[in-house]
């Protein structure tokens, strides 16, 4: 039972790095139209910007939470206002490609400069230790991992679905141009929707440091479980990406658990069982 | 939406006798090779992806689907060839004949599933197939894992023509290369191919006018699987291993980076497209890592100020389809 709780646990982490990462490819498609291949790329820099604040500046942990998601964000804004824009109107796969071509050039260069072995990444002494729950034994770290992302997914919910700024990003993904004769500043709205779902994604990367490590590579794999995540739930509905990306994980850890050889393919399994029963994916709206 | 491909080129029956000039002049030059002093290997090896770009391109550029994960067709049909020579020991027509079949199987299998979505989505279901299928060669036994499988013996084609020898492999390739050229060339060609343009320009419309959309899609997904496990089998001869890298993303993102070089549906710029790439990797094989950013940078200035590749350009301007 023990093992079977440890790979829940597992699953429930690698859960919310999937919700955060799909959440901020719902964010970025609702307003870009663009599918961010970069996102695996941008949540491995999450990582390497706590690295370096830390082995570099001396900048503890809890600080790389805030600094690194601004500091990836301002970068991933760049890139926005330098390339991605310039896509506007553009069959939407020209954005799958560029983004592609840009998470090969910063996974190249990473890659150049660290090899593909990890570098560690010390979980901070406030969270250091565990908790008997009774029935299992709780890392602090994983369990602040799991709480914190599901905050920080509801926050986001709460932003978009709830706040003021929220209905203008909806209204803009809408109809722009009505938007912006309303007076509204949509292509900067874009440049910050960018950097918030880039943002989110450096967050997953800061988050999963202690646990994984920090690899050139880290979000090679991991962008390509998230895209079929996305498959699976549709990017119509954020709180759908939340639920899918934190459902998909416990499955995938239950798997690891009862068969073990299936763990790495389920996801895909699972997305192949989806396009048969329901192609719209679960939370509906066609693309 | 604009469209990937250039609308403003004149659809005539000239543009199709202009084409076979040009596919002449193709086969003409590739046929003198061995004769040219160019190294055979990199030219065998440029024409399997060629001819790889040329049926991904049938997909993208005719039927406006991006497959990001055409990858899975050639390790598919290198493992199923690579065993049916090593492990069987068939004869390598029968061999190249296995690796077809097997990528055919898979084709009609990934094409049921894939095409239910389109766009975006079906890049990244396609994406997500070859992603699932290399995690299974990783672990099923007839593949050797990470060793792939080595050593696979070229043997003597119809009892008559030895493989073993360069020049002799060179136009079996050669005519392998330009069989499927031909077919995917009379393909896009035939009411069949005029029918997938519709689709790809407006599939609603297409569907109002009683086309069965969704069997074209398919029936172009599974000429476009198998053609690439021609090649996937023909490389197997060349390089005579089949491996994992063969299953990569990185190897789908490089097929797609060959046909946007070339010129997305263009009939000749995925060719182009193939001999720039490899030439380039050949080129820059003791760089590292460094080709993975290089070939990064070339998607990105593509994408922004170069859509149309080079033969898609060489057409814009004479104003002719190539």
């Amino acid at each position: 039972m023990q093992a079977l709780y440890a790979q829940l646990l597992v699953g429930l982490i690698n859960g919310s790095f999937y919700a955060l990462l799909s959440l901020g490819l719902a964010v970025i498609f609702g307003m870009l139209n663009i599918i961010n291949f970069a996102h695996g790329a941008l949540y491995m820099m999450g990582a390497f910007c706590a690295y370096f604040l830390l082995n570099l500046g001396g900048i503890g942990y809890w600080w790389a939470l805030l600094l690194a998601p601004i500091i990836v964000g301002i970068f991933g804004m760049v890139l926005e206002r330098t390339m991605l824009q310039w896509l506007a109107g553009l069959d939407h796969l020209y954005g799958l490609l560029l983004t592609f071509g840009l998470a090969l050039i910063i996974q190249g260069v990473f890659q150049n400069f660290f090899g593909s072995s990890g570098l560690p990444y010390a979980i901070p002494d406030q969270l250091r230790g565990g908790m008997n729950l009774g029935f299992m034994y709780l890392p602090v770290y994983r369990g602040w991992v799991v709480i914190f992302s599901l905050v920080v997914c509801l926050a986001t919910w709460f932003l978009i679905e709830r706040t003021r700024l929220g209905a203008y990003l909806r209204a803009a993904t809408e109809n722009p141009t009505l938007v912006r004769a309303f007076g509204i500043n949509v292509p900067r709205m874009i440049t910050l929707t960018y950097g918030l779902g880039v943002g989110l994604a450096a967050l997953a990367g800061v988050l999963s440091a202690p646990i994984n490590q920090v690899r050139p590579l880290m979000g090679e794999n991991m962008i390509i479980v998230v895209f079929a995540v996305v498959v699976i739930g549709g990017m119509g509905s954020i709180m759908g990406s939340i639920i899918t990306g934190f459902a998909l994980g416990v499955i995938e850890g239950l798997t690891k658990y009862f068969y073990p050889e299936a763990s790495n393919t389920v996801v895909f399994v699972l997305m192949v069982l989806v396009l048969l029963v329901k192609p719209t994916g679960l939370t509906g709206r066609a693309a | 939406m604009t469209s990937i491909t250039d609308a403003t080129l004149p659809i005539t029956p000239r543009a199709m006798r202009d084409e076979m000039i040009v596919f002449v002049i193709m086969a003409a030059l590739l046929a003198i090779v061995p004769w040219t002093g160019l190294y055979p290997f990199f030219v065998m090896q440029a024409l399997c992806f060629a001819l790889l770009a040329c049926a991904f391109n049938l997909l993208i550029g005719y039927g406006g689907l991006l497959s990001f994960g055409h990858a899975m067709f050639l390790g598919t049909a290198g493992y199923c060839s690579a065993h049916a020579l090593k492990v069987w020991g068939l004869p390598p027509e029968l061999g190249i004949l296995v690796g077809v079949a097997g990528s055919f199987v898979l084709s009609v299998v990934a094409g049921y599933i894939s095409i239910r979505r389109q766009g975006i989505y079906f890049a990244m279901i396609t994406l997500a197939l070859s992603q699932l299928l290399y995690f299974i060669y990783l672990q099923v036994p007839f593949t050797h894992g990470e060793d792939g499988i080595q050593g696979i013996p070229q043997g003597r084609m119809f009892g008559i023509l030895d493989l073993s020898k360069p020049t002799v492999l060179y136009y079996v390739v050669l005519v392998g290369f330009l069989g499927g050229f031909l077919l995917i060339f009379r393909t896009i060609n035939s009411p069949f191919g005029e029918v997938l343009k519709s689709i790809r320009e407006n599939e609603q419309r297409a569907i109002s006018l009683g086309y069965k959309t969704d069997q074209y899609k398919l029936l172009a997904f599974i000429l476009s699987g198998t053609l690439a496990g021609l090649a996937g089998a023909l490389k197997v001869f060349v390089a005579q291993n089949a491996s994992l890298t063969d299953v990569e993303v990185a190897m789908s993102g490089q097929i797609v980076l060959m046909t946007l070089v070339g010129g997305l549906g263009t009939v000749f710029g995925p060719v182009v497209g193939a001999f720039v790439i490899v030439g380039m990797e050949q080129y820059l094989a003791g760089f590292g890592q460094w080709v993975k950013v290089i070939q990064g940078g070339i998607f990105v200035a593509c994408v922004l100020t170069f859509r149309r590749g080079v033969i898609g350009e060489l057409a814009h301007l004479f104003k002719r389809s190539l």
